[in-house]
């Protein structure tokens, strides 16, 4: 019987790397990427949920979860292209500089 | 081949939650953008199968698609656009990972003790609620529309404008500013 532990532990190593991913690397698009793995986890959690009461509330709310991470990816990935025509870099730690 | 069947739905769960957790740990691990949003990729699919196992098959369609037909395809074409590769590469591609594994490890901490004690205080449902609306049994599709259009509305109509100014400031910042000479 799998239960929702299970899926919440799945999620929190999935939240973890991350987290963990987004302090660790310097890449830009990678750290977008870390921003996805850790909205996929918080969908699991509501899903897990949404099964063990029996609600699909849980799912409408993944379902606003998945949209946002499209909005977003939309947005990071829109400043990553300006970002590389002002600086032709996509390393965080030399954009430091709020200078335009 | 009895116990096969019999922990079936267990095989699968850890299966997938290994596949998951691979793709996660390739998305930090690889150096290259490409490799990691493949790997990326392999997470979301494997995240869509969890999601079958708990008895959400819509989400499961939409994972894919937005994920993995519509997100990955934009990560991959944002990697191919700024040519990545071509853009001279530190040597050291990961930073200060002695407070990142003592932040990190006081988070994990607190998330169990929250995660163990929120799933031994919820009771337990039947499944088959995952797929009725008002004591009828339907689809989970036509249940989450059920629930979507009836009780959440008005979410429902702020996600969609959200997405609408994410669309135009997407726009706005991916496009040529008019006013510099020569542009990019």
């Amino acid at each position: 019987m799998i239960t929702t532990t299970h899926y919440l532990m799945l999620s929190l190593v999935l939240f973890t790397l991350g987290v963990v991913g987004m302090v660790v690397r310097r890449n830009f698009i990678t750290v977008l990427m870390c921003v996805e793995l850790i909205l996929n986890a918080a969908n699991i959690n509501f899903i897990a949920f949404s099964r063990q009461l029996g609600d699909l509330t849980g799912q409408v709310f993944a379902v606003f979860v998945i949209t946002i991470a499209a909005a977003e990816a939309a947005i990071g990935l829109g400043i990553i292209v300006a970002l590389v025509r002002l600086k032709q870099t996509v390393n965080l730690d030399q954009v430091s500089v709020m200078e335009g | 081949m009895n116990w096969f069947i019999v922990h079936f739905a267990q095989i699968v769960f850890y299966v997938l939650a290994a596949c998951t957790v691979a793709g996660a740990i390739g998305v930090i691990g690889f150096r290259n953008p490409v490799n990691a949003a493949l790997s990326l990729l392999g997470t979301f699919l494997s995240v869509a199968g969890l999601f079958v196992l708990m008895h959400a098959e819509f989400l499961a369609a939409v994972q894919i698609l937005v994920y993995a037909g519509g997100i990955m395809v934009l990560f991959l074409f944002v990697i191919m656009l700024v040519r990545v590769r071509t853009i001279p590469e530190e040597p050291q591609y990961l930073r200060s990972l002695a407070p990142a594994a003592v932040g990190v490890g006081g988070l994990l901490a607190v998330l169990v003790g929250v995660g163990l004690w929120a799933a031994a205080r919820t009771p337990i449902a039947n499944p088959a609620a995952l797929h009725q609306v008002q004591g009828i049994s339907l689809g989970n599709t036509e249940a989450v529309g059920w629930n979507l259009y009836r009780d959440y509305l008005l979410p429902f109509e702020v996600v969609s404008i959200v997405l609408l100014v994410a669309m135009i400031g997407a726009i706005v910042m991916g496009r040529k500013e008019a006013g510099k000479e020569g542009g990019a």
